[in-house]
């Protein structure tokens, strides 16, 4: 556990960490050199949440329950890598009730500078309620509660609301444990891969398949606000880009392209698709309303234009582009008008992806034989790399904009193994580096937007 | 004494008898080996190759590969690959019935979407040339395969060079 050095408010403590992790707006902090050493996670102690009641419910019992629940707001935290959550076994005493003051002398010892105290409770229509006292250990104040009643069987999501609150009670800034993944599941040899689209929360669990592998599915994205995904498929051998309603679990096809669209991205809005349509080896950015599907090209250029980004605003689309020569970021407006450079460093620049927050732009760089993820400020400046191993490509962010996620392909071996794919996260210090789990290789990851 | 010369007769028969009775069992002497006869085997007929007029192993063994080749990050035709196209439009002006899917493939180091593009470039430069060498348009349609569909598998350009490839597939 880490030490205390100073008897220092956890929200200060926080708001300090998040001073390293906001480029741009504190002044001496732009660039961080991935090497260092991480800051220091604020210690926080979240015991086991009391049981008010003995019922059986299908998720398991309320004990089973209030257990289960603590240790999925642990499980988020944690691997936020902003926080560390104490081991049960220093706990000096378990609190039994989570409506009076805890007694903070308890706490302090043990380094904990946040403590929650939870309960469960069997409601009389079968549902649960949630609900979660967060402390601050030095001040011996109270500082925020949320109770949250669900179905039994939601009791991730009711957890994953929790966190969120801690998080943003704690550091300012909106949480993303209550958000999902779409990515590409891939089974089978490298010579004749299947994909299949795949659905999960952030944290791994809820996996399930939307599509049964029969054809190669690629880039899936989520809607902003709807329960839609857009993708690329070869369904029928002709590739294209498709429509995916999560509710109706129809699949359909976007537009009437005589040749292959590819590369998918919703406005903020959700009222639009950027695409690229390929005609005759060149390919251009278009967009699809998609209430009326008119389309407008946005692109002319001979060269490969292509991975459209909105800004969060919507008046803005970065790109990558080949027409100087190697590939590289551009930024337009929305109209195709006012095309600029604004990728300048050694090497080539790829898939950009406006932050949801606005300030950074996250891709991939293709120099020195690896693919790394880095991100730069909308103006080109300010470029960081958090990522150093073979092939690392296609970021997407976590809706807070605080955390990257990308897909990793490792180096083949000598007997032509290898070359495996998965999902990773990176905070944008470059930290705090995970693998996401999932049940087989995967790529192509996209975080949709807050449930909420 | 005839009855004496009877006895011996009635005697050596006896003898006789049992010494064939033991006699039968001894195996009899093999027979003369069967006359071995040498002599050559008459010269293979020659039935040509195994595969159809018109298939894609006739247009290999023909035009002598189904693919071209790439620089990284060009969809530029080498002169190999214009020699090998060559041919290949050779063959199939002579089996006008054909009609072919050129697949564009990249090697791993682009990104996905780009490579889609990329993909996309070399199949229609492949489809341009053998256009202008006379193959109608309408014979041939392409796709991309971006680098979705590597044949080679090594972290290196031995491997990356064999996938950066545009490939005829006869439909």
């Amino acid at each position: 556990m880490t030490k205390m050095k100073h008897a220092a408010n956890p929200l200060c403590m926080v708001l300090l960490i998040l001073a390293f992790l906001v480029p741009g707006t504190a002044q001496a902090v732009v660039t961080v050199d991935i090497n260092q050493g991480n800051v220091d996670p604020l210690p926080i102690a979240i015991p086991k949440f009391i049981s008010a009641g003995a019922a059986d419910t299908n998720a398991g019992s309320i004990e089973e329950l209030s257990i289960n629940i603590g240790r999925i707001i642990e499980a988020d935290l944690e691997r936020s890598g902003l926080f560390a959550p104490i081991t049960h076994d220093a706990f000096i005493s378990v609190p039994a009730n989570s409506d009076i003051r805890p007694r903070f002398a308890n706490w302090r010892p043990i380094g904990a500078q946040a403590l929650v105290v939870g309960k469960v409770t069997p409601e009389p229509d079968g549902r649960i309620s949630v609900e979660f006292r967060l402390w601050d250990i030095f001040a011996e104040s109270y500082m925020t509660g949320t109770r949250y009643t669900g179905t039994p069987s939601s009791w991730r999501r009711l957890a994953h609301l929790i966190a969120d609150k801690i998080y943003e009670r704690l550091t300012g800034e909106k949480g993303y444990f209550d958000s999902r993944i779409v990515y590409i599941a891939e089974t089978g040899p490298k010579s004749d891969r299947t994909k299949r689209l795949a659905m999960m929360d952030q944290d791994g669990a809820n996996h399930r398949f939307l599509s049964d592998g029969e054809y190669l599915v690629l880039t899936p994205r989520f809607s902003p606000n709807k329960q839609e995904i857009t993708y690329f498929s070869y369904f029928l051998d002709t590739p294209r880009v498709y429509l995916y309603d999560i509710d109706t679990a129809r699949h359909e096809i976007l537009g009437e392209f005589p040749g292959m669209t590819f590369a998918p991205r919703f406005s903020p809005d959700g009222n639009y698709v950027a695409i690229t349509f390929a005609e005759n080896g060149n390919s251009d950015i278009y967009i699809m309303d998609l209430r009326t599907r008119a389309v407008q090209r946005l692109t002319t250029h001979p060269g490969i234009d292509t991975s459209p980004s909105f800004s969060p605003d919507g008046n803005y689309i970065v790109f990558n582009s080949n027409r100087g020569g190697s590939q590289q970021l551009y930024v337009m407006n929305r109209d195709g008008s006012n095309i600029k450079r604004i990728s300048f460093g050694d090497g080539r620049y790829a898939t950009p992806v406006w932050s949801p927050r606005g300030d950074l732009i996250a891709f991939t760089k293709i120099g020195d034989g690896k693919f790394r993820i880095g991100v730069m400020r909308p103006s080109g400046e300010g470029e960081r790399l958090l990522t150093d191993s073979w092939q690392d490509e296609g970021p997407t962010w976590s809706p807070n904009g605080r955390v990257i996620m990308f897909f990793r392909q490792n180096k083949y071996t000598a007997t032509g193994a290898g070359g495996e794919v998965s999902i990773w996260s990176v905070d944008l210090t470059g930290y705090n580096e995970r693998q996401i789990p999932t049940p087989f290789e995967a790529s192509d990851p996209a975080w949709s937007p807050p449930l909420r | 004494m005839q009855s004496n010369g009877t006895f011996r007769k009635i005697l050596v028969g006896l003898i006789l008898g049992l010494f064939a009775a033991s006699c039968a069992k001894e195996p009899p002497p093999p027979p003369p080996p069967p006359p071995v006869v040498e002599e050559e085997v008459a010269p293979p007929v020659d039935t040509g190759p195994t595969y159809q007029e018109g298939s894609l192993e006739h247009m290999v063994a023909l035009a002598g590969a189904d693919r071209v080749f790439f620089a990284y990050d060009s969809d530029e035709l080498v002169n190999a690959a214009r020699e090998t196209l060559r041919a290949q439009a050779e063959w199939l002006n002579a089996y006008r019935y054909v009609t072919v899917t050129i697949e564009g493939h990249a090697d791993e180091r682009g990104t996905r979407e780009y490579n889609l593009a990329l993909g996309d470039r070399r199949a229609v430069a492949v489809r341009n040339y053998l256009v202008a060498l006379g193959v109608s348009p309408s014979r041939i349609s392409i796709i991309s395969y971006g680098k979705e569909k590597p044949v080679s598998f090594c972290s290196n350009e031995s491997c990356w060079s064999q996938n950066r490839r545009g490939v005829m597939v006869l439909n």
